[in-house]
């Protein structure tokens, strides 16, 4: 039956070719802009750690008060105090503390320019928690943090330049004119977004490759080395950090956490850890207000710091609207389609066609429309994802890609779309009595 | 009166379109949806594009910037003497016209700002209007290609020098003609002495227009300290630049080569240590554009759909009254009356499409607005969308109405 009605659907669009040429373009334009917007969409919205996302938690503690909040939320960032607290109470499977630096990194190869890197200070557990591939070596272990190990974790591009590529751990190099040991040599390593140390970035790095460097947490700190942009929003303002220890040991908060929680009553149990934390702060004297703390999972986390572009939800947002006026349009269409054809669906009727036999006739008709359809879409698609880098900025292009999903959804979209749309048209086409048409229309 | 005639007709179009509910339906919610979406869509490529087109009030095309980080322990004394002997040696280039020494530069974005309140009393209690702070020195008006409006440039002996944890000061400074409005509103700013967080200063100039490095904030685009004083930043220092003539990669390479001989202080990055002014516009504005190109782009696909749309019902609306038509032409219509006819259909279809979307367009843009950074839309931008929709509509029905008027009256007697 299937054959039958497609091929009933072809004759018919060959008798309104206008119309079906409409139809299928129109269909092609709006869900191609759809799928466009949602290739984009889907780059920027990624979970950079598959699978691991829903373990991976942020912590937050309130330490500049509901005064200085903003929408009462808690800084996205910790104070040293609160993250070495939570770093040495150890409550979650694993605790990890990172903060985004720049080095002036040189290798002892004098022939090798000195150059320019960023990279995070980390704690051990930052290499494990993140599966972290290695290359050569390995990350440090916990008793290097503990002693301030001069280690350093280097990316393999910047192995490539310094090293040449070749395997380098036990070697040399300087960070700020600081000899560094090398432990490991990454492997490829791009979670994108840059989740990690996204809270020390700020929003607009957050789609840029993760850093050259990582070094333990606590060498870097005695290197008084910071972040870009302290956040000193509490009632302490900014002290002057050329006095590190008390800067080091004041409100500004500088650095991102995150612990890793398997189930859901680890979740809960961090959750009621951190506020009594926040508790025992107050009763030290130290907040003047009631624990407010925060525990964001990675996916919520990124949304939370607002990492997609606002261009990818709002292009998302237009083109759905688009392919709806559209998907208006093609029910008007196909309604004209349906209805021009009375006769035939009368004398179909009345030849011992049921309704339900002329349901699926013409939902099959709107499926193969949409099937056409879709394959011109899945062309437009192709068409406009090669010409990205002209509508989106570079690094938000870039993370775009093509895959068979994509294009499969392309096509399901555009039948599903179609069929949606067919419908009216169809009850009314269904409607029509059987003799009546073959009176008057001779 | 061809008018009149048209709008005589309305009783019967009315009667007619109840015979199509649906379809009319479809059409006007279809122009409806589009008003409402297109109109926002234009609000904001429009607030963009009028974004990207704001000039820093420099000569742009001319001038780039090579950020320059210092090596790590390196001493405030050594990096003022490096920076003097690096700007002599930029100057000395063939084809630079100026340079000097700046920790930030036009559309930079807030990295590595000074934000600085102006106080016009020390003691003055109420939020002060601020300004966005470029160190600079007696070269930094002609490097930037800026001209005084008012007052005089800085002299050498007015130069101090910053490091990043100091409050700014300076014997003098000069401002943007934005900022001095700010701080004396009656607009003799020239003269006067005002408090920085660091001291008193005196403005001794005043230019027309210099963007701050910021793009986005609400009041400090253009409000601009130029402060005479050279950096001790140890991280790192930034110079700009002026060319002479457009073609600037012969120059960037000499300027380079110039820093070659203090290279061992330095670093300055391969791939993102030289920017050109052009360059940074370029990045600074590069989501916006994207966003604009992208929603012109769906608003023109968008008015495409919706006058394929109407061409294709309304061809067949005109397929399917070829009897009335020829019965109207028998009894006496013209091929004008038949034509009208159409138009005055679509037209009011098209109207009670507009009413709706006005209604549609406005509750968008109140919801867009809790979503995105945007302003309220003036009613203006939905009444030229619908000026735009009853256009389309016009020209859709066009086709399917000339061909409505070339059905002979014939037909009325030669089917059924």
């Amino acid at each position: 039956m299937w054959g039958y009605y497609v091929a009933l659907a072809l004759r018919s669009c060959r008798r309104s070719k206008a119309l079906t040429a409409l139809v299928v373009a129109l269909l092609a334009l709006g869900v191609s802009a759809c799928m466009v917007s949602y290739a984009v969409f889907r780059a920027t919205t990624s979970d950079p750690m598959p699978g691991r996302s829903s373990q991976l938690f942020a912590p937050q503690i309130d330490n500049a008060g509901p005064a200085h909040a903003i929408d009462g939320e808690p800084p996205e960032m910790l104070s040293y105090i609160d993250a070495v607290a939570l770093l040495k109470a150890a409550k979650a499977k694993r605790q990890a503390l990172v903060y985004s630096t720049r080095w002036g990194v040189e290798s002892n190869d004098p022939s090798i320019p000195a150059l320019a890197a960023i990279g995070d200070a980390v704690t051990a557990d930052f290499f494990p928690m993140f599966a972290v591939p290695f290359r050569f070596g390995g990350g440090w272990a916990p008793n290097d943090d503990e002693r301030h190990a001069s280690m350093v974790v280097i990316s393999r591009a910047l192995n490539d330049k310094l090293f040449g590529g070749r395997n380098s751990v036990g070697q040399g190099l300087r960070l700020d004119g600081k000899a560094f040991q090398i432990a490991g040599v990454l492997d490829d390593w791009k979670p994108r977004p840059r989740f990690f140390d996204m809270a020390t970035l700020g929003g607009s790095s957050a789609l840029d490759d993760a850093g050259d460097v990582f070094i333990p947490f606590t060498r870097a700190t005695d290197m008084k080395k910071d972040i870009k942009f302290p956040d000193c929003r509490s009632d302490a303002g900014a002290t002057d950090p050329r006095d590190w220890d008390a800067y080091l040991h004041g409100e500004c908060d500088r650095i991102a956490a995150w612990v890793e929680l398997p189930t859901a009553a680890d979740v809960a149990g961090y959750r009621e850890y951190l506020r009594g934390y926040a508790q025992e702060q107050q009763r030290l004297g130290r907040f003047a207000w009631p624990p407010n703390v925060g525990l964001h999972d990675l996916m919520d986390w990124m949304d939370y710091l607002r990492v997609a572009p606002p261009a990818s939800s709002l292009s998302m947002l237009v083109s759905a609207s688009f392919l709806l006026i559209v998907l208006i349009n093609v029910v008007g269409l196909m309604l004209a389609r349906f209805m021009r054809r009375a006769p035939e669906i009368g004398i179909r009727r009345a030849l011992g066609a049921s309704r339900a036999s002329i349901y699926r006739q013409f939902l099959i008709e709107g499926a193969s429309i949409g099937f056409v359809g879709g394959l011109f879409g899945v062309t437009l698609t192709l068409l406009g994802l090669w010409g990205i880098g002209g509508l989106f900025e570079p690094k938000i292009a870039r993370m775009v890609h093509i895959d068979a999903s994509l294009i499969g959804l392309t096509v399901l979209l555009s039948i599903a779309a179609t069929v949606v749309a067919a419908l009216y048209p169809t009850w009314r086409a269904a409607r029509i009595a059987p003799a009546w048409q073959i009176k008057i229309n001779p | 009166m061809r008018l009149a005639r048209a709008f005589m007709q309305l009783s019967p179009i009315l009667a007619a379109l109840g015979r199509h509910k649906v379809a009319t339906l479809l059409i006007g919610l279809q122009v409806a949806l589009t008003l409402a979406v297109a109109s926002n869509a234009l609000y904001i490529v429009a607030t963009r594009v009028v974004h990207l087109s704001r000039l820093t009030g420099t000569d742009e095309a001319h001038i780039f910037v090579i950020r320059n980080g210092w090596r790590a322990g390196q001493n405030p004394t050594q990096v003022e003497a490096t920076i003097r002997a690096d700007l002599d040696a930029l100057r000395r280039v063939t084809g630079v016209r100026d340079a000097f020494a700046s920790q930030t530069y036009p559309l930079a974005g807030a990295n590595g700002i000074i934000i600085a309140g102006v106080k016009l009393q020390q003691d003055q209690s109420t939020r002060p209007p601020r300004g966005v702070v470029y160190l600079a020195d007696d070269h930094a008006l002609d490097t930037f290609g800026v001209s005084l409006e008012e007052g005089r440039n800085f002299r050498p002996e007015e130069i101090t020098t910053y490091s990043p944890d100091d409050k700014p000061t300076a014997p003098a400074i000069i401002v943007t003609r934005n900022l001095a409005d700010k701080l004396f509103p009656d607009g003799n700013a020239l003269g006067k002495t005002v408090y920085l967080p660091g001291g008193p200063t005196a403005i001794v100039g005043i230019v027309a227009s210099l963007q701050s490095p910021l793009r986005e904030s609400a009041a400090l685009d253009y409000s601009s300290i130029l402060l005479p004083a050279r950096s001790r930043d140890p991280d790192g220092v930034v110079y700009l630049v002026r060319t002479e003539a457009t073609p600037m990669a012969p120059v960037i390479a000499a300027a380079l080569k110039s820093l070659e001989p203090r290279g061992g202080m330095r670093i300055i990055d391969a791939k993102d240590g030289v920017v050109t002014l052009a360059g940074a516009r370029e990045q600074a504005y590069a989501a916006d554009r994207s966003v604009a190109t992208l929603l012109s782009i769906v608003c023109g696909l968008l008015m495409l759909a919706t006058a394929g749309g109407i061409v294709g019902l309304s061809s067949f609306w005109v397929s399917q009254r070829r009897t009335q038509i020829g019965i109207r032409r028998s009894l006496g219509a013209t091929t004008g009356d038949i034509l009208r006819y159409f138009h005055a259909e679509n037209f009011l279809i098209v109207s009670g499409g507009v009413a709706l979307g006005l209604v549609l367009a406005v509750l968008a843009n109140i919801g867009l607005m809790k979503v995105y950074p945007l302003q309220i839309m003036p009613l203006y931008v939905p009444l030229i969308g619908a000026i735009v929709l009853w256009l389309l509509g016009q020209l859709a029905v066009w086709g399917p109405a000339s061909y409505a008027a070339k059905v002979p009256p014939v037909v009325a007697i030669r089917t059924s």
